[in-house]
């Protein structure tokens, strides 16, 4: 490979921010604006959705538990064991429900994206598609992201829930709390603000995997060699990138709700 | 230039209905990847029905400047204009109304392999939304006749040989009749009984549709047979032309040479080219 001097290498991050951006913007503005491919859109909300879900169950239930036990022995330090139920439900809705099903789809479907339309990109399909007259950022990638918004949204609700469920499992057979107590605690720590929270983040975090996925699919270059790197690239920097954005998302919302 | 062809085309061109300017305008036209010059200001014009079959070395541009003409790349310097529109200075989303109107049929076919045959050869027409299914399903039954392909309707891409993957994409291409087909080594990597068939559908479509194309080919021997031979509707094949008829015939030469165009013209020009090059090229 040749060395590249490091202002063309600037320049080049630059520019793929910038196509990035432009990619994003233009997912979301070409729904105001015919043609829409709704077909599409449900095939994919199909794929992600039906897809992702026993993943994202098995990982919510999975960290719900652990995290009821984690934290059972710092709780009984402090004397506190009754407010497990308060616990996991606020960690899972406003943290670990979102983050995690926003990795999870990430792995599975930026990577997807980025290799379908990344094989796309390398045997000429993209360009035969712009060729044909269609749009492929109408076709493809604003699909893929209102998809994944929608199933994202859903799934994080879903992981929230069996997160709970998992604490709630490990409380009463390891730990022996009372389930109904921990139950109703649960729900009633959950005040407005922590809702929002928990119900932003994945309408964020799944527009960032799509937008990332679909982004390296379409910048693919250098025949099946560049889609196996589009496609690794692509959940390196969506999963970064949601991580990011979560820190982010929190303290404004902290800011907004004020706690 | 569109100049140093012959006067007895330029009158048949008259008889054409008449188009403002030609079809496909190339003013000199520069285009660079990654440092190397691949075209280095390059001008030549594809009149209204008229053929042009562009020749060059692997890697001269061909196919680049079918890309260019289409808009899917854009030039460094200089100004392309397509049915009178100037792609070269479009933005992308002006530019799918304009490439409804031409048909390219890619070089390694870039069928979409997750639809089927029918699908893909149906796409444009289900994309513009104005025929009904029942028409669809006909024209594509059409086309596929066309190219001898019908029995392959529900098959997948990935099911078909190269040839007959070409040939879909030739159906794909006009299915809507488009003003003007690009046609990228159609005849590429296929033996000579399937590359006579291909050929064959290029002066059919030529002489019974009198779509205008540019042809990029390696191979000198489809361009002489496309010069030399019209279509008989009545037997359904190519013949060999008359001598009359073959002054109907309008084909045009072009070869690119290290960025430039060497040579533009008719088949009588290129026969008595002086240039090296050319006799080398064409020997
Ligand atoms: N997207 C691209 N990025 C970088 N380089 C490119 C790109 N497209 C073409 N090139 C380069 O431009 C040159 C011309 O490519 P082109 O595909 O037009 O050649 P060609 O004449 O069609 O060759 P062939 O006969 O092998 O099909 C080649 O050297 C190629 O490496
Ligand atoms: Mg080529």
């Amino acid at each position: 490979m040749d060395l590249v001097s490091p202002a063309d290498f600037v320049k080049e991050r630059l520019e793929s921010v910038q196509a990035y951006a432009l990619l994003s913007w233009q997912s979301i503005t070409n729904l105001f604006s015919t043609p829409r491919y709704l077909a599409d859109t449900l095939v994919q909300a199909d794929l992600i959705g039906v897809g992702s879900l026993p993943i994202t169950l098995m990982a919510g239930f999975f960290i719900g538990a652990a995290f009821a036990l984690q934290s059972s022995s710092t709780m009984a330090r402090f004397g506190s064991l009754s407010l497990m139920g308060q616990l996991v439900s606020l960690s899972m809705v406003k943290e670990l429900g979102p983050v995690l099903t926003g990795l999870m789809v990430s792995g599975r479907n930026a990577s997807g994206m980025a290799s379908e339309l990344g094989s796309m990109q390398v045997t000429e399909q993209i360009d035969a598609m712009r060729a044909l007259g269609t749009d492929p950022t109408r076709k493809l990638v604003t699909p893929r992201v209102v998809a994944t918004i929608g199933m994202v949204f859903i799934l994080t609700i879903l992981a929230d829930f069996v997160g709970i469920v998992g604490g709630l499992a490990v409380s009463r057979a390891l730990l022996g709390l009372d389930a109904h107590e921990y139950w109703s605690k649960a729900w009633q720590a959950l005040v407005a603000g922590d809702i929002v929270m928990g119900l932003t983040k994945p309408i964020f975090f799944g527009f960032i995997l799509a937008t990332v996925g679909c982004y390296f699919g379409l910048s693919t270059k250098g025949g099946t060699q560049g889609v196996g790197r589009s496609t690794t690239q692509a959940v390196v920097v969506s999963s970064v990138l949601i991580l990011v954005a979560d820190l982010f998302i929190t303290r404004v919302m902290m800011l907004i709700f004020g706690s | 230039m569109a100049d140093s062809t012959s006067l007895a085309e330029t009158s048949t061109a008259l008889a054409a209905p008449a188009a403002a300017g030609p079809d496909i305008r190339f003013e000199d036209v520069a285009i660079t990847f990654e440092r190397e010059p691949v075209l280095d200001g390059i001008s030549f014009a594809l009149r209204h029905g008229e053929t042009k079959a562009i020749f060059g070395i692997a890697g001269a541009g061909k196919s680049t400047i079918l890309k260019l003409s289409l808009g899917l790349m854009r030039p460094d310097q200089g100004r392309i204009l397509v049915l009178g529109e100037e792609v070269s200075a479009m933005p992308e989303a002006d530019l799918f109304e304009l490439r409804r109107r031409l048909g390219i049929v890619f070089q390694e076919s870039a069928l979409f392999d997750s639809l089927t045959v029918r699908d893909n050869v149906a796409y444009r027409l289900m994309e513009e939304d104005v025929v009904p299914p029942e028409e669809i399903e006909k024209r594509v039954r059409e086309a596929l006749r066309f190219v001898e392909l019908e029995h392959t309707l529900d098959l997948l891409p990935s099911e078909l040989s190269g040839g007959m993957r070409r040939r879909v994409a030739i159906a794909r291409a006009m299915i809507n009749q488009p003003e003007i087909l690009l046609y990228d080594s159609p005849t590429g990597g296929l033996d000579p009984v399937t590359s006579t068939t291909i050929v064959e559908l290029l002066v059919k479509q030529r002489d019974v549709f009198h779509t205008s194309s540019l042809l990029v080919t390696h191979r000198l021997q489809d361009a002489f047979t496309m010069a030399s031979h019209v279509f008989d509707p009545q037997q359904n094949c190519m013949v060999r032309a008359t001598p009359e008829q073959r002054q109907q015939i309008k084909m045009t030469f072009l070869i690119l040479h290290e960025g430039q165009v060497i040579f533009d013209g008719t088949l009588t020009e290129l026969k008595g080219s002086r240039d090296e090059y050319i006799r080398e090229y064409i020997s």
